[in-house]
């Protein structure tokens, strides 16, 4: 441990799981029907974040080029379903994990890897410690963009079917014809890190920032790896919600240009 | 006809780009049409199958108005939607020596119009969804020009359903198919709508394929009438006695 590190003992850790205990009393009591999601919730977490340490512990012990592609692409597969299970109304034949997850790769990986390449540039550059935690960061805020913007997509698409249907009716084509709903989409994908930038530093602290200041590092040396990150954050999910509502949009219609809303599943989990 | 009316700026080639320009909403544009003949186009279907109907061949001249009929379900908006290619068919389509497998689908839909009985509108006002009107068009519609200034939320049901065939009208198709063109008007208003129609489609040598329920609009309207059996189309005398 570096200097000036206060380790955590398990016994500090149980006080803080004993609070969210008395919250899921607290809820309980309240009848916000929470309790049961809250503490498996808090159980998953747990035991998430445990399995992680010890993979990325050894990850980090081995340090080989193949072990850290293998758990990008682990990481980089379960970012797509999550995306998949976040649609109301999801693209059917494995669509929406596909288009998903190949925005997500163009996005977050060819993002991640400029990074360590050209800016960071650590030996190897692939060196876990750096490429596992910015992948990480990327991933999870690429993939909630490429999620809300096609879940909007495809459910703003089966709202107004009607309007993009008169559309193509008086001879537009696919494009313009669902030309708004898909900026609209877009719009919704890329708004939450565009506010995430405007308030960072004056209503939140961003946690990787707090977590490296929290670690030793000087604030300044924290501050310029938090502005690269966010940078990067918001390219890839600029990108990635682009490209995943592109390719989206083009597949709700059929080479004639129809109108193929039979593509989207009905509502799921409603 | 102004042509001072302030229409919406067209590009009609946007739809290039992936993401189109700088506004907000689509606007009206004219699909690029080949040089057709003074004597128009027929309206040809070739063993058209959708829904119910099986193997559905018709030809419509250039000015002839053919009526359809059916109960509901029976699948007339189908084969409408199936002539206009908004949904997956089997057969061919023919408009003049152009076959629908060989045009664009958007320019096909451009000169094959549908209007369906409910219209949609997307922008604000009326005007934004037209393009240059059809002299006289608004006049025989109970209509006035000053109405392409309103408010698309304002309008009635039956303001609707006139304006969308004034809307299809003035982007020139070469083909049109009505879906129930007059259901929310009163009779005085549909039988001048019937008759504008009918003059119209007579000099712009339009083929035109009405869903009609009403047995008298078909006697005044119609050429030739095709009443929905099962999986086909059975010829019905137009005018009874």
């Amino acid at each position: 441990m570096s200097d000036g590190l206060i380790d955590l003992a398990w016994w500090q850790l149980a006080i803080g799981a004993a609070l969210v205990v008395a919250l899921a009393v607290v809820t309980h009591l309240g009848r916000l029907g929470l309790s049961r999601d809250l503490l498996v919730a808090a159980t998953r977490m747990v035991i998430q974040l445990a399995i992680i340490g010890l993979v990325l512990e050894a990850l980090f012990s081995v340090a080989a080029f193949h072990w850290v592609a293998l758990m990008a692409v682990i990481m980089l597969l379960l970012a797509g379903r999550e995306v998949m299970s976040r649609q109301k109304r999801r693209m059917t034949g494995g669509w929406a994990f596909a288009i998903g997850t190949v925005s997500m790769f163009i996005s977050s990986f060819a993002v991640t890897i400029f990074a360590l390449v050209v800016v960071i540039g650590p030996a190897p550059w692939y060196t876990p410690q750096y490429a596992i935690p910015l992948l990480g960061m990327l991933l999870g805020n690429t993939m909630t963009g490429v999620a809300l913007g096609m879940d909007r997509l495809t459910d703003s698409a089966w709202r107004q079917r009607q309007v993009i249907e008169g559309r193509l009716m008086l001879g537009m084509s696919w494009s313009q014809a669902i030309g708004d709903l898909r900026r609209d989409a877009m719009r919704s994908g890329m708004i939450p890190i565009i506010n995430g930038m405007a308030a960072a530093g004056v209503v939140s602290l961003p946690g990787m920032m707090t977590g490296q200041i929290l670690a030793g590092s000087p604030p300044a040396l924290a501050v310029k790896y938090q502005v690269l990150v966010f940078f990067l954050i918001a390219v890839g999910t600029g990108f990635g919600t682009v490209a995943a509502v592109l390719a989206a949009s083009r597949r709700l219609f059929d080479e004639r240009q129809r109108l193929r809303l039979e593509r989207i599943g009905g509502a799921v989990g409603s | 006809m102004s042509a001072s009316l302030p229409l919406y700026p067209r590009n009609r080639y946007h739809d290039v780009l992936l993401i189109p320009g700088s506004i907000d909403l689509p606007a009206a544009q004219r699909v690029p049409r080949p040089v057709t003949s003074p004597r128009g186009d027929r309206l040809a279907l070739r063993g058209v199958s959708v829904g119910p109907l099986q193997d559905v061949s018709l030809v419509i001249e250039p000015g002839e108005i053919v009526c359809i009929s059916g109960e509901s379900g029976s699948g007339k908006s189908r084969l409408l939607r199936a002539i206009a290619d908004l949904d997956p068919h089997a057969g061919e389509v023919e408009i003049g020596a152009d076959a629908r497998a060989a045009v664009a689908a958007h320019c096909w839909r451009g000169w094959v119009m549908l209007v369906p009985a409910e219209s949609s509108w997307w922008g604000d006002t009326v005007i934004e969804h037209f393009l240059e009107p059809v002299p006289g068009s608004f006049a025989a519609f109970g209509l006035k020009e000053e109405s392409l200034e309103w408010q698309v939320s304002r309008l009635s049901s039956g303001e609707k359903q006139r304006l969308a065939v004034l809307r299809a009208l003035s982007h020139e198709p070469r083909a049109l198919l009505l879906d129930e063109p007059t259901a929310n008007l009163d009779p005085e208003l549909t039988r001048e709508v019937e008759a504008w129609l009918r003059d119209y489609a007579r000099r712009e040598r339009l083929p035109v394929l009405w869903v009609a329920h009403d047995r008298a609009q078909i006697e005044r309207v119609g050429d030739r009438h095709f009443a929905i059996r099962g999986a086909r189309l059975e010829a019905q005398p137009c005018r009874t006695a």
